[in-house]
């Protein structure tokens, strides 16, 4: 079942564009790797996913249980990395999209941010501050975030940058229980081709001048698109 | 020190000044930990130059300066480091010029410039504590969507937050508070509630909710303290509020460090 569908999508960033007539599908369960250069418009791509952007052209189709409640992991900024706030507080900030109307968290929304708390693994350090955590522990936590907003489809910004190779190997098998054992669908924009290739099982390139390629993880290795930057990165 | 307390409770300008200064320190730490988080420090200093020019504009035009630099700072929209500077040297300049065309350098520019506690009105002390409630007010009603779009921006936004509307709010607070506080404190002093108590309590707290309390005790304390002070030496009250919010933030640092290392 599509829970994302794109047609003909064209973008521009600062009246250039960037994405000419991008046609994806995104199915329940699956999970995505958007993959390019710096500047091929990735970023962008996400803002429309999220409904933060209108695309010059073609529409994105999500259903409508899902406007707004879409689990998102932003890139970090440098002022999330010395903010004053307990782990508890950033997570339980991820029922903002289900407070509507109303001021305050409700219970509900305390004790789910305690289950997911204990999903993470991050139970015992929930009184503890932000900006003390490691690297992997912060993703850790904005990822416990991020599931608070959503029970069906997370988008991940560059999640591993800055991370250590264990931390990296960490998050992915993360990643991996979250996408196969909650059976929530991911999409994620990454660097690192041969991390997208082993992950996930559809990927998104995007290339030059509005080139790209949308297919399986099987279909992209065996494409021109996949064997030119795989070869390439093996071969560099 | 029961002398103390009867001249508060008996000379109805010293009444004044503690109701106002004590809601004033209150809002401006609530808003200051925001504004020192998201790096927006130097705009409370702008807001209060711009201000200094707003009531300058309206003193020469005998209006109610409150009622000109409201509208004024709130409309004024000061972004980056340079643009503040560039805005708000103009606006004392203008001010000073002004001023000095139709009074004369008089004490009246001093008063605005380093505060004072005598030029109250008894309209001004309404108003005041009126504006200063509903700051409060709004602050605790929208407490988690400030926390949201402190901490991540894009997070608030992606998730449905109009983060556009809470940042203005944020910004309208801000200068709300800081054209009530400028009487007393001085255009050239009254950043200083909004910065120093923020920055006392980052030295000292682990989450969010904790240093927005922190913050508003020090900053209502070292008011106070400062308020007696002046009182006592009759030393100028803005600055000797800064000079006490100074020695918290000093004390702080050192108790910070002190944790730090055990």
């Amino acid at each position: 079942m599509n829970i994302v569908l794109c047609e003909n999508l064209s973008i521009s960033f600062d009246k250039m564009p960037v994405l000419k007539n991008l046609s994806f599908t995104v199915d329940e369960g699956d999970y995505l790797c958007i993959v390019g250069e710096n500047g091929s418009g990735k970023s962008t791509l996400i803002k429309c996913l999220l409904g933060l952007k209108t695309p010059d052209c073609g529409h994105i189709i999500t259903e409508k249980s899902l406007f707004n409640h879409i689990g998102y992991l932003p890139q970090q900024t440098t002022i999330q990395r010395d903010f004053p706030a307990t782990v508890y507080e950033v997570v339980l900030s991820g029922f903002l999209n289900s407070l509507n109307h109303r001021l305050f968290f409700s219970k509900k929304d305390k004790k789910k941010a305690c289950e997911m708390l204990e999903l993470f693994n991050i139970s015992n350090i929930k009184n503890r501050c932000y900006r003390t955590l490691s690297g992997g522990q912060q993703q850790r936590v904005l990822l416990a975030r991020a599931m608070c907003s959503t029970t069906r489809l997370l988008l991940l910004d560059e999640p591993v940058t800055g991370l250590d190779p264990l931390a990296t190997a960490d998050f992915y098998s993360v990643m991996r229980e979250i996408n196969r054992k909650h059976g929530i669908t991911v999409i994620m924009v990454s660097h690192s081709l041969n991390a997208a290739v082993s992950e996930a099982n559809k990927i998104l390139h995007l290339g030059e001048d509005c080139s790209y390629f949308f297919g399986s993880t099987a279909e992209y290795t065996a494409s021109d698109f996949g064997k030119r930057f795989l070869g390439g990165e093996k071969n560099g | 020190m029961a002398d103390i307390i009867n001249a508060f409770l008996s000379y109805s300008f010293l009444r004044n000044a503690l109701i106002v200064g004590i809601l004033v320190s209150l809002c401006a730490a609530l808003l200051g930990v925001s504004l020192v988080l998201k790096r927006y420090s130097m705009i409370g200093d702008g807001l209060s130059h711009v201000s200094f020019g707003a009531s300058a504009i309206a003193l020469s035009l005998n209006l109610a300066p409150l009622y000109v630099a409201i509208p004024v700072v709130v409309n004024s929209k000061i972004n980056g480091d340079s643009a503040i500077a560039l805005i708000s040297t103009s606006a004392v300049a203008i001010g000073v010029i002004i001023v000095s065309m139709t009074k004369g350098m008089s004490t009246d520019i001093s008063n605005y410039m380093f505060g004072s506690i005598l030029v109250m009105t008894r309209l001004d002390v309404v108003l005041s504590v009126v504006l200063s409630i509903i700051v409060l007010i709004l602050y605790i009603l929208f407490y988690n969507r400030i926390f949201a779009i402190t901490f991540d921006e894009s997070f608030a936004k992606a998730t449905g937050t109009n983060t556009w509307f809470f940042n203005s709010l944020l910004a309208v607070l801000t200068a709300v508070t800081i054209v009530i506080g400028m009487r007393m404190m001085g255009a050239m002093l009254i950043s200083s509630l909004v910065i120093f108590p923020a920055l006392s309590a980052l030295r000292l707290c682990r989450g969010f909710r904790s240093v927005i309390i922190l913050s508003a005790v020090f900053s209502v304390v070292a008011f106070i303290v400062g308020i007696v002070v002046s009182f006592v030496l009759d030393a100028p009250t803005g600055a000797t509020v800064v000079i006490s919010n100074l020695i918290v933030f000093m004390i702080s640092y050192i108790v910070g460090r002190i944790c730090e290392h055990h």
